[in-house]
């Protein structure tokens, strides 16, 4: 390998990506929008749930109920219908997501030491939404109810757990979201970034004019990836920057190792998308192969979303072949949980594997040799 | 070394289509060697494997003294090339263009400068030279195309169609600069389509379908056609052509612009054949005489000898 070669290759490449907006445009804005746009839009806490109350029995109980239904921020009491027919339509106009009907029986059971019945309607075609409202609202009756009991005979229950989350203690799904998150859009962007540059010089003709000087191939290769190593650690930075500062997610970890692992991950996609560029040679049909071949493993495979020790014994094994999923563990770990390189040298050993296969597909599959 | 170039039995195929077809010849040092042809020909297939950008199917090829299949590296080292569709970065200034070839090429240091210097002021772009190469006149490039081609000083320069698409004026002056490089000794190879351009080669080699069908000096390419040629002007020539082709005597017709040029076995005999065959139906001449061969006459003369038809 030469010096100047390389380095008139990395310059070159610098140049023209400072001069191409659309490049630009992909580099630093794309990034930003992904982080912003997932980081809002997904979210497993469900807050504010729309609730209509029919409070049959009005009384200084049925109230304490409704109280707590109210205060524990789960529930938004929107309508107070007085009528059962009424309550139906609220649910099926999608109003409401749930109908707390309280029987006018109420108080007189209770008194009366029996069972009080009370009714929760749920709109079952958000199930994910109705599974979690009827587990929140079980809760709030299960505890009202105890108060009940220790009230009037002066219990004590048995069991009290106190339960305390670890690294995630507010239990935020955002928090568990935005550093895997960081993982996610960086192996999209990657691969995206390097699979144009190949193929343009084809498309362009640019490549019959370097292929005629003595420039190696594996000095175009890491030539034309040292710019893009450039953008994705800033690219990151910036993403941690957002992280930290938007959504307010804790740092635990060591930087510098963040940084370093950082570094051979991106190696790792920014040659793979090279080498889908090299082996393609149409830049339509690279940027194609580009979001596919990343973008549904890194969303599905990676850990992101779905809990990988929760897959069929068949998909976990193939999550073993996304790069992804190795990154999104270095990012979760080292913001949510401060862990060092005891943990994550496995992490590390997968990719620099991943850094030393995508730099030879690319140099292998990059000829200089027309056809 | 006084062998620039050695070709021998060079053969390129492209599946069952064969570009090159067994072709062989010698390039001497600070020659100007031409392909002339029509598109298709061959001649850019044959400078591709020259260059190292293309393997050869069969056949050997040395270039500045290297194999152009087994040391690649070297070859490119010796050469410079100029391809034929304009092949540089159009999204940067002239003078990045320069700095990124130099530094392919390894020109670097007080060389550079000097290079650098030496190619905008032989390009004329000194005023342009923070210009986006995409935004210069076509002439322009070319001329950028030559310098970023020679700035490493190669022994052998090799040109595809380098003066396509401009005018005569920029054609001509482009060949004042490629005199200069083979009067100081550097080999040029070059290929072309334009007649009057092929005259501007030491040597030509006229190719046609895959093969070289005569290598030689042009003058001498022309006074090797033994046959009369007799140019004919007349209202319709289109239709005169065919109305001349397969007339026993006549051996070829041509169209060249309004005039029809017929090479033919007899002059006295032709000179009164032609009026009298065209007459009959209908048409006028408004003059006939015999013209000396141009090099298109040369070229149309051997494909009628190699017994073939033109490629395209």
């Amino acid at each position: 390998m030469n010096p100047a070669r390389l380095w008139a290759m990395a310059r070159k490449e610098a140049i023209q990506l400072r001069r191409d907006p659309r490049s630009l445009a992909m580099a630093f804005l794309l990034p930003v929008a992904l982080l912003l746009f997932f980081g809002y839009a997904i979210s497993y806490d469900i807050n504010n749930i729309e609730l209509a109350v029919l409070d049959g029995s009005n009384s200084e109980r049925s109230r304490a109920l409704v109280d707590a239904f109210e205060s524990s921020g789960y529930f938004d009491i929107i309508e107070r219908p007085a009528r059962y027919d009424d309550a139906d339509d609220l649910l099926q106009s999608g109003k409401v997501r749930v109908v707390l009907v309280i029987p006018p029986s109420f108080d007189r059971d209770l008194s009366a030491g029996r069972e009080a019945a009370i009714q929760l309607l749920l709109d079952g075609s958000d199930a994910n939404t109705a599974t979690i409202a009827q587990n929140y609202a079980a809760a709030i009756i299960i505890r009202y109810s105890s108060d009940v009991l220790l009230k009037a005979r002066r219990f004590v229950l048995p069991v009290q757990a106190e339960t305390r989350v670890w690294y995630n203690e507010t239990l935020e799904s955002r928090n568990m979201i935005v550093p895997g998150l960081v993982a996610v859009i960086m192996s999209i962007i990657a691969a995206m970034l390097t699979a144009l540059t190949i193929a343009r010089e084809w498309e362009r003709g640019s490549m019959e004019q370097l292929a005629a000087t003595p420039v190696h191939r594996l000095e175009v290769v890491i030539g034309k990836l040292l710019p893009y190593v450039g953008i994705g650690l800033f690219d990151v930075a910036l993403a941690i920057v957002a992280g930290l500062l938007i959504f307010g997610v804790p740092l635990r970890g060591n930087i510098l190792l963040l940084t370093g692992l950082t570094l051979l991950f991106l190696i790792g996609a920014l040659s793979f998308g090279m080498f889908i560029s090299a082996a393609v040679k149409s830049q339509v049909l690279a940027s194609q192969f580009a979001v596919i071949s990343t973008f549904l493993p890194a969303i599905l495979l990676s850990g992101f979303i779905f809990s990988i020790s929760t897959m069929p014994v068949a998909l976990q094994v193939i999550t073993y072949a996304v790069p992804a999923r190795y990154y999104v563990s270095v990012t979760k770990g080292i913001f949510l949980k401060g862990v060092g390189p005891g943990v994550l040298w496995v992490q590390g050993l997968a990719m620099i594997i991943f850094a030393a296969a995508g730099l030879t597909l690319a140099i292998r599959s990059f000829r200089k040799e027309l056809e | 070394m006084s062998d620039a170039v050695r070709v021998s039995q060079l053969t390129r195929k492209f599946g069952d289509f064969t570009a090159v077809d067994d072709v062989s010849f010698d390039v001497q040092q600070g020659e100007i060697f031409g392909f002339l042809g029509p598109n298709g020909a061959g001649k850019t297939t044959t400078i591709k494997m020259l260059t190292g950008l293309l393997r050869p199917t069969s056949g050997k090829a040395r270039v500045a003294g290297f194999d152009v299949t087994t040391e690649i590296d070297r070859v490119k080292r010796n050469i410079g090339y100029m391809s034929q569709l304009f092949s540089l970065y159009p999204d940067l200034t002239v003078l990045e263009n320069i700095q990124l070839f130099a530094g392919l090429y390894n020109v670097e240091g007080d060389r550079l400068e000097r290079r650098k210097e030496w190619v905008l002021e032989m390009a004329r772009l000194d005023d342009y030279k923070d210009r986006l190469t995409g935004e210069l006149a076509l002439g322009y490039k070319q001329r950028l195309a030559l310098g970023c081609a020679v700035l490493h000083e190669p022994p052998i320069l090799f040109l595809d169609e380098p003066t396509s698409g401009v005018d005569p004026i920029s054609r001509r002056s482009f060949w004042d600069l490629i005199y200069g490089f083979a009067e100081a000794g550097t080999t040029v190879i070059v290929s072309t389509h334009y007649m009057e351009e092929a005259e501007y080669c030491h040597r030509l080699a006229v190719m046609n379908r895959g093969s070289i069908i005569a290598l030689d000096r042009p003058d001498s390419l022309k006074a090797a056609i033994s046959e009369p040629i007799l140019e004919v002007t007349t209202g319709d020539a289109p239709r005169v052509v065919e109305l001349l082709r397969g007339e026993t005597g006549i051996l070829e017709v041509t169209m060249f612009g309004r005039a029809v040029h017929a090479i033919v076995e007899d002059q006295a005999v032709a000179e009164r054949q032609i009026p009298r065959a065209l007459a009959a139906a209908g048409h006028s001449v408004e003059s006939i005489r015999p013209i000396e061969p141009s090099l298109e006459d040369v070229f149309v003369s051997c494909v009628r000898r190699s017994g073939g038809t033109v490629a395209g």
